[in-house]
């Protein structure tokens, strides 16, 4: 209502003016649609989206492809065969495959927990799910070196018993979970808002368990979102570049993801090979946005 | 079938004070398997900066972040991630309408090529945003002999932060684009507004929420982000060097107060930002 409002009083509209057009609208303009605007506008609209995708989005996705083979095949092969480039794409893979299992069973069991059951504190609770999203990756970086490192609050007590937790494995993976920590609840959270709890009630009701009901009334009904999740997840996990930054260490072959890799190889002027790595991980962008594409077209017929 | 039953007694047994009288199982299971991780993995963490923050006396605290260098990465970091979400505000205006409301062809291309900057990862961008922009790039190369430098100065820093933001605001616009009732168009022409009239008047005041909701999301990525930005950037203290890097080179010098201090302003930002966003949705959805 309150837009309609505002467009009545779209003042600067004397009397007369407004007569001349109720004639004009009265009689059905030839080519455009009373709502649309002039072909010459249409046009340069156009143009500049396209102008202002090509320049920001294609230009740097042609980059990264062009500079990876401008050294030749047998170049591209080396850069992304070389045991340095191996173990890089090893770990994060590694990696990737850990935080993406850890945040899916979190997001069912948070999806499961604020959308069939209410209780106080819940927006809270939804809040700091999604505050991941705008904490800056090498803040997440930094609390865990500072709860782990050796000056942190847990360091001594780690090292007296001989964990390593910071440039190894279990900081790396810390840092992508925190990082990731939002991305399958919030798949998940609308679309089990939406579908609410009558079909769980009604196969518990006919005597299905607990976790029957789970796997066969909601498993099948979320099965595309949760995918979706995961796959958003996953890009994420495999591309985190700031938070494992700071937590990693960069040992080479060792604690290097295939983003630290990158950084590394630009570092050292070897443009050929950094890029050579990171046409990978573009190339695993296109196909995560082809997928996500599919999977969109599916969610949008599931849901009426 | 048994556990069923023994979940139904005991739920029986609790008084339904807490947990809403639902039939559905596994609220202790799923609500403490969340608080637990939620705690372990957010919460804890951050709640070692705060403590790492208070053992900060004010006075340091504020020595720290009014030293010239965190200041001016501070003020690089939150003036260019402004200007940088204004950018967008506008341009990401223009590509969701014209992919809601025109057809041409390679529309549907253009549109999966907006979540790019979600999917590519940041180094990756960073890298082949330095390598377009630098003075042998191709579009370094073209404005180098006009006397124009991107790479390497602020405008370098703008760049990777509009890459990063578009598609917040592209996507947070879009929907409500979709939504909006051509009825309140066709009744503002036939009371006689001119279309510019109606899209000023009508349209944009209805995508308000979304389009504010959109640059606070793009700002508040843009302020953080990283990976994206080090490589195009100069890196220079006091000129190019942003807020994250000052934290990663205070923490490579072992001077953990600095980079909790700095954080510490960054993390605020977050929550800020974060409120804002949120009650931003909820005035978007009075408004729906």
């Amino acid at each position: 209502m309150a837009v309609i409002d505002a467009g009545m009083r779209s003042g600067n509209l004397s009397g007369e003016n407004l007569r001349e057009r109720r004639v004009t609208n009265t009689i059905p303009e030839r080519g455009r649609p009373l709502i649309s605007e002039p072909l010459a506008v249409r046009a340069a609209l156009i143009a500049i989206a396209i102008g202002f995708i090509s320049l920001f989005i294609v230009l740097p996705l042609v980059a990264v492809f062009g500079q990876a083979i401008a050294k030749g095949y047998s170049a591209y092969q080396a850069a992304i065969t070389s045991s340095d480039a191996l173990s890089a794409i090893r770990l994060t893979v590694i990696v990737a495959a850990i935080s993406v299992i850890l945040n899916l069973i979190f997001g069912l069991a948070a999806a499961w927990t604020i959308t069939k059951f209410d209780f106080p504190g819940k927006t809270v609770l939804i809040t700091f799910i999604d505050l991941p999203f705008s904490v800056s990756p090498v803040v997440a970086g930094l609390v865990f070196v500072l709860l782990f490192g050796a000056q942190g609050l847990l360091g001594p007590w780690l090292s007296d018993h001989n964990i390593k937790i910071l440039f190894a494995l279990p900081g790396i993976v810390l840092a992508t979970v925190f990082v990731t920590f939002p991305f399958v609840a919030r798949e998940l959270i609308p679309l089990m808002q939406e579908q609410g709890t009558a079909e769980e009630e009604a196969a518990l009701s006919l005597g299905a368990s607990g976790f029957a009901t789970f796997f066969r009334v909601t498993l099948p009904n979320i099965k595309w979102a949760l995918l979706y999740g995961v796959l958003l997840c996953n890009a994420r996990a495999m591309g985190e570049f700031g938070a494992v930054s700071v937590v990693s260490g960069h040992i080479r072959g060792q604690t290097n993801t295939m983003p630290l890799h990158i950084e590394i190889l630009y570092n050292e002027y070897q443009f050929g090979a950094a890029f050579a790595v990171a046409s990978l991980l573009a190339l695993l962008a296109l196909v995560t946005l082809v997928l996500k594409t599919l999977l969109e077209r599916k969610l949008e017929r599931k849901t009426p | 079938m048994a556990l069923a039953k023994t979940l139904a007694i005991r739920t029986a047994a609790i008084p339904p004070r807490f947990r809403n009288q639902s039939v559905i199982p596994g609220f202790g299971l799923t609500f403490g398997l969340t608080l637990t991780w939620l705690a372990l993995i957010v919460l804890l963490p951050l709640g070692a900066l705060v403590l790492k923050a208070y053992s900060l006396t004010p006075t340091q605290f504020w020595a720290i972040l009014a030293s010239p260098r965190t200041l001016n990465a501070l003020k690089l970091s939150f003036g260019l991630s402004l200007l940088a979400a204004a950018i967008n505000a506008v341009f990401g205006l223009i590509i969701a309408w014209v992919l809601v409301r025109y057809d041409f062809p390679g529309k549907r291309i253009a549109d999966a090529l907006v979540d790019i900057p979600f999917a590519l990862p940041t180094a990756v961008a960073g890298i082949a945003l330095s390598s377009i922009y630098a003075s042998n790039g191709w579009i370094g190369g073209l404005l180098d002999p006009v006397g124009i430098k991107i790479a390497f100065t602020k405008w370098g820093i703008l760049i990777a932060l509009i890459f990063v933001g578009l598609p917040f605001l592209v996507r947070t616009v879009q929907p409500v684009l979709i939504d909006l009732d051509p009825e309140i168009e066709h009744a503002a022409a036939s009371l006689g507004a001119t279309r510019w009239q109606t899209i000023l008047k009508v349209i944009v005041p209805s995508l308000l929420p979304a389009i504010l909701t959109g640059f606070a999301l793009a700002f508040a990525r843009a302020v953080g982000e990283y990976g994206s930005v080090i490589f195009i950037a100069g890196n220079l203290p006091n000129m190019t060097e942003i807020a994250p890097l000052l934290i990663i080179i205070r923490l490579e010098e072992f001077r953990y107060a600095d980079a909790t201090a700095i954080a510490c302003v960054m993390l605020f930002a977050s929550f800020i930002l974060l409120f804002i966003i949120n009650r931003l949705q909820s005035w978007a959805e009075s408004r729906g």
